[in-house]
């Protein structure tokens, strides 16, 4: 996603980010999940696309966090749903770190 | 396998649709041919007992697929149909209206069927059992606001059923034989908060209760209890286990104990039949022992196993069993099949409404109960997995996080 495409919000401080312990931060209507990997800073949308659950409140496993209510999977990565019963993608955020804050860049308008 | 072979998937419930989804997934390219009895295509039950009865969801929210997915992923789905008999020497299947079906490979998901009581009154009208989306809609249809519902059975069904009545304003009664709620599901003291919860929503809870009749003339008019006691209902619904549809398998001479034997991978005794969901016993590495359960994740993903390996990719089924209630605005998350439990370890605060209670032998996490705390449910898992030694005062902890608590523990 090329940086005139999104709008970039900051949503947490790097330094309070643990790994693999998912923050949560609303932007406007989007809520969005938040993740320190191993190698990296990472975002998704929040919302499990099978039933509505916040996945912020999930397991991280790996590169992967599992929603909290029935066990679907999303790569944190790329928004890929890896496990039934959610079918569908989540959507993936653009991240960059400036300073100690985190920025997630949506899509404008 | 070859192009030319049929598999057929016997049961369209949840087990079956997702089998005959994994098995064109895993690279079948031959007929797949689905028979199920119900009138419609495959969907998950947990709704019936939940969204569905309130009104809060629509009943087609509960289907696996759109009806398009079955044309479009060349899945014949033969409805209203009835398997009577496998005939093995010459694989194939008799339907109920005589014509004949022939397989190469067959996947039994024939799931369960409800207990039902065998009392003076039984046959009564306005009984109602709970199982498929019809009697999910006709109890839907009978709960209106005012109407005395008795409810025998303290189970997860019967308490899912009692707080959608209450939500659509209906008298409850909960008329339980056992000494407290859901004493086979969960520790007592979340059965006894649960008792709380029903009580504290206007439900009468009434434990020790040996129902002995229904009585009434064509409709059922009260519920009696071998003490005498009667509890007059508009309608009464049943909610007291269920069996496991094992006859066909039993009838052909496949391996039967409480459940269709099956191995790891969802094999019967016949290497050219497969068994799925609820009607199974399979071998739980984990647990190391057979188990047969009656759970939406098992419906699914023991089914997805035996549908992979039966399409060529062998796929052993190795889960931490896991079943979920909603009652009201709470959700209850039970992970584990602990038998033996020698200390209980508390996490959150009860009156706060949000907690859970981990079950630990010798030291190791083998189960636990979350009310309103579903995120505590994987971190859980990974425990049971690895068998890894919480430290008692961190996981009692709710400030401190359960992954935190997992890497202490090595």
């Amino acid at each position: 996603m090329a940086d005139q495409n999104v709008e970039w919000h900051a949503v947490a401080k790097a330094s309070e980010l643990e790994a693999e312990e998912p923050e949560f931060a609303k932007v406007g209507d989007t809520l969005v999940c938040v993740v320190r990997l191993d190698d990296g800073i990472y975002a998704i949308n929040d919302v499990c696309t099978h039933e509505f659950a916040q996945l912020s409140e999930g397991f991280v496993d790996g590169c992967e966090i599992e929603c909290p209510l029935h066990q679907a999977r999303f790569n944190l990565k790329t928004g890929k749903c890896t496990e039934l019963p959610a079918e569908d993608d989540v959507a993936s955020y653009p991240v960059k770190v400036e300073g100690d804050d985190v920025y997630v860049g949506l899509p404008k308008g | 396998m070859s192009r030319t072979d049929t598999y057929v998937v016997v049961g369209a419930g949840q087990a079956g649709g997702r089998a005959a989804e994994a098995i064109r997934g895993a690279g079948f390219s031959g007929r797949l041919v689905v028979v199920g009895a119900e009138r419609v295509r495959p969907y998950e039950r947990p709704p019936l007992s939940k969204q569905v009865l309130t009104g809060a969801a629509a009943p087609d929210t509960a289907f696996l697929r759109a009806p398009d997915y079955y044309d479009e992923h060349g899945i014949e789905l033969m409805l209203n149909q009835r398997v009577e008999a496998i005939d093995r020497g010459s694989a194939r299947l008799t339907l109920a209206g005589g014509e004949t079906l022939a397989y190469d490979k067959l996947l039994l998901a024939t799931g369960s069927r409800v207990r039902r009581l065998a009392l003076p009154g039984s046959e009564l009208a306005g009984i109602h059992y709970l199982r498929d989306l019809d009697d999910s809609l006709t109890i839907a249809k009978a709960l209106r606001a005012g109407a005395r519902v008795v409810i025998v059975g303290g189970g997860y069904i019967g308490l899912e059923v009692a707080a959608a009545a209450r939500k659509r304003g209906c008298a409850v009664t909960v008329l339980e034989a056992g000494d407290g709620l859901m004493r086979r599901q969960v520790a007592e003291e979340v059965g006894d908060w649960y008792a709380d919860l029903h009580r504290r929503h206007g439900v009468e809870i009434v434990t020790g209760a040996n129902v002995e009749a229904f009585e009434g003339g064509s409709r059922v008019q009260a519920v009696r209890l071998a003490d005498g006691t009667a509890y007059p209902a508009d309608l009464a619904v049943v909610g007291v286990g269920i069996l496991p549809n094992v006859e066909l398998a039993a009838d052909a001479g496949l391996e039967v104990d409480d459940g269709i034997v099956v191995d790891a991978c969802g094999r019967t005794s016949d290497p050219a039949i497969f068994a799925a969901g609820d009607v199974t016993r399979h071998p739980n590495p984990i647990l190391g022992r057979r188990v047969r359960l009656e759970s939406w994740q098992n419906a699914q993903n023991q089914a997805v196993a035996a549908g992979r390996t039966m399409a060529g990719e062998e796929t052993p089924y190795a889960q931490v069993p896991w079943f979920w209630s909603d009652q009201y605005d709470v959700n209850l998350q039970m992970v584990g099949l602990p038998d033996r439990v020698d200390r209980l370890v508390r996490r959150g605060d009860p009156e706060g409404g949000a907690f859970t209670l981990f079950y630990l032998k010798d030291g190791r996490i083998v189960g636990a109960n979350a009310v309103n705390s579903a995120k505590d449910i994987a971190p859980t898992r990974k425990f049971i997995e690895t068998g890894a030694k919480p430290d008692p005062d961190m996981l009692s902890d709710p400030e401190t996080s359960l992954k935190k608590v997992l890497k202490a523990a090595g």
